[in-house]
């Protein structure tokens, strides 16, 4: 038990001394998914429109496979991630792996079914006396489902922080095709999977609290915009 | 409404140039235009968790003026990494996979640039009585005597394949000794973790001197079989082959190599960890009598 202490005093000591290392490695984990966030958010939102405004055959199942791929392993996605884009593989050719940005890739396609689903569920829970009045009031199909979507964006946005904290959370597709190269691919997650294998405990535990105020400061942000709606 | 939205959408913008901006900083400042080439080297968990790649990469990329991405993997995947094109060299110690790779043509050539030895480590008790063994006689002993367990890395390291061998020669069929019993335990871990894994159940283990000095202090397990030629490990660097492998950075693959054998580099090699471990990590170059 003493290292969770020892490790909650160290996470403070870092925070306070704007350890170098420490802020270099939340900052690369912080825009490695926010990217991948926004990334999968330009893909889902479309996606999503098109599947909610749509009917058609298999609608139903469509939205339970999605739903299934929810808790894809991570690892999965960094195997696929990783055979994609290792030099020998049909995508080798960008040349990207073990970068930042293969992390980015494989950090949008785990969070793309949790962004889709959830942002369907969003279009869907937009009260239906709305699309009605906007018709009465003369407006198009197409101009209807624009309102919907206006309609639903706070809850598309609480979709996309939720796809942010699966991304930041993970460690399967950092460590298997970002490789945890120090000053370049090594993030929060990883390096706590270094630091701890190495037996030190205490930084591992405070990179993990930095992992958890980042969360919360997130949270905190976006309860405050729901707030004011 | 959409403007808080908006400015949202903003703090995510700005939180995330801040971060680039920290990642620069963190990376030196300024950097030339053109940006620096990489150099990525697969190596063995035994070379990172001692540190010691930790402490040659920054002289490299000064001397060099490269960046050097240091991957470390088991032997087993560090290879596949070459194969696959997705590194330029690799430094490993399993000497029958490094002969193969560069037979199927992948490696240009094995360049040995250290070597120290590996141990069996144990529980002080030694329960089943072990000590002082030959590696060969002790592997038998533990598998006979069902007194104390075995962490194997069961990841195809380098460390692994030196264990299968020991078993071999022990004249264990290495299938029959994973299916020996709850006493072997496969760890599927770095050699580090490993470490701690074989203290935290107090199991005997296979490790590199190297890595066990290193982790030592953290450890509760002391050297009990540490003679015998089996127990020799050579760690060598090999640059993946641009002809068979596209894409390789060959010049910079050759630096690297040149570095690792230079005289200056060889010392340093020799004298890593000396001071705060007091005793030798790593002895530079190849074993006399050996090629």
């Amino acid at each position: 038990m003493a290292e969770i202490w020892n490790g909650f005093i160290r996470a403070i000591e870092l925070i306070i001394s704007l350890d170098p290392e420490v802020m270099e490695i939340a900052g690369r984990s912080l825009m490695i998914s926010v990217t991948s966030a926004l990334l999968a958010w330009a893909i889902c939102m479309p996606l999503a429109s098109l599947i909610h405004f749509n009917r058609f055959l298999g609608k139903r199942a469509l939205i339970n496979l999605i739903q299934t791929f929810y808790s894809v392993p991570t690892v999965v996605i960094g195997l696929f991630v990783f055979v994609l884009f290792s030099r020998a593989g049909p995508l080798g050719g960008f040349n990207i792996m073990f970068t930042p940005a293969v992390m980015v890739v494989g950090q949008t396609l785990l969070i793309t079914p949790v962004l889709l689903g959830l942002t369907i569920s969003a279009l869907s829970g937009v009260d239906k006396s709305i699309v009605d009045t906007a018709r009465s009031l003369g407006a198009s199909g197409l101009q209807a489902a624009f309102v919907v979507v206006k309609e639903s964006r706070f809850a598309v946005v609480a979709a996309v922080v939720m796809g942010f904290g699966r991304a930041i959370s993970e460690v399967g597709v950092a460590l298997m095709v970002g490789g945890n190269i120090k000053g370049f691919t090594r993030v929060i997650t990883t390096a706590i999977s270094l630091e701890t294998s190495k037996g030190d405990l205490e930084l591992s535990i405070a990179l993990g609290i930095i992992l958890i105020i980042i969360a919360l400061a997130i949270n905190l942000a976006l309860n405050r915009i729901q707030q004011r709606s | 409404m959409s403007k808080i939205i908006y400015r949202f959408l903003g703090l995510l913008v700005l939180i995330t140039m801040l971060a680039g901006l920290g990642g620069c900083a963190g990376a030196g400042g300024v950097e030339p235009l053109p940006p620096k080439q990489r150099l990525r080297v697969a190596t063995t968990t035994s070379l990172y968790d001692t540190g010691l790649w930790g402490y040659l990469e920054p002289m490299f990329e000064k001397q060099y003026g490269v960046e050097l991405d240091v991957i470390y993997a088991g032997t087993g995947i560090a290879l596949e990494f070459g194969r696959r094109g997705d590194v330029d060299a690799i430094t490993v110690h399993d000497r029958a996979a490094e002969e193969k790779f560069i037979a199927d043509g992948y490696g240009v050539k094995r360049v040995p640039f250290a070597h120290n030895y590996f141990l069996i480590v144990g529980p002080p008790a030694d329960p089943a009585g072990i000590k002082g063994l030959e590696p060969e006689a002790a592997f038998k002993k533990l598998i006979e005597s069902w007194k104390g367990s075995f962490v194997s890395r069961g990841d195809n390291s380098g460390t692994h394949a030196k264990e299968k061998s020991i078993w071999k020669k022990a004249g264990y069929d290495y299938e029959a000794v994973q299916k020996a019993g709850a006493w072997y335990i496969e760890g599927g871990k770095g050699m580090g973790p490993t470490l701690l894994m074989a203290s935290e159940k107090q199991a005997y283990t296979l490790t590199d001197i190297g890595t066990y000095v290193f982790y030592k202090s953290k450890l509760e397990l002391v050297p009990i079989v540490d003679k015998g030629e089996t127990l020799l490990n050579v760690y060598s660097a090999m640059a993946v082959n641009p002809a068979k492998v596209p894409g390789v950075n060959i010049d910079m693959a050759n630096n690297l190599i040149s570095f690792l054998i230079s005289p200056a580099i060889q010392k340093l090699i020799g004298s890593y960890g000396v001071k705060e471990y007091g005793m030798q990590l790593f002895v530079p170059g190849d074993v006399a009598g050996t090629k």
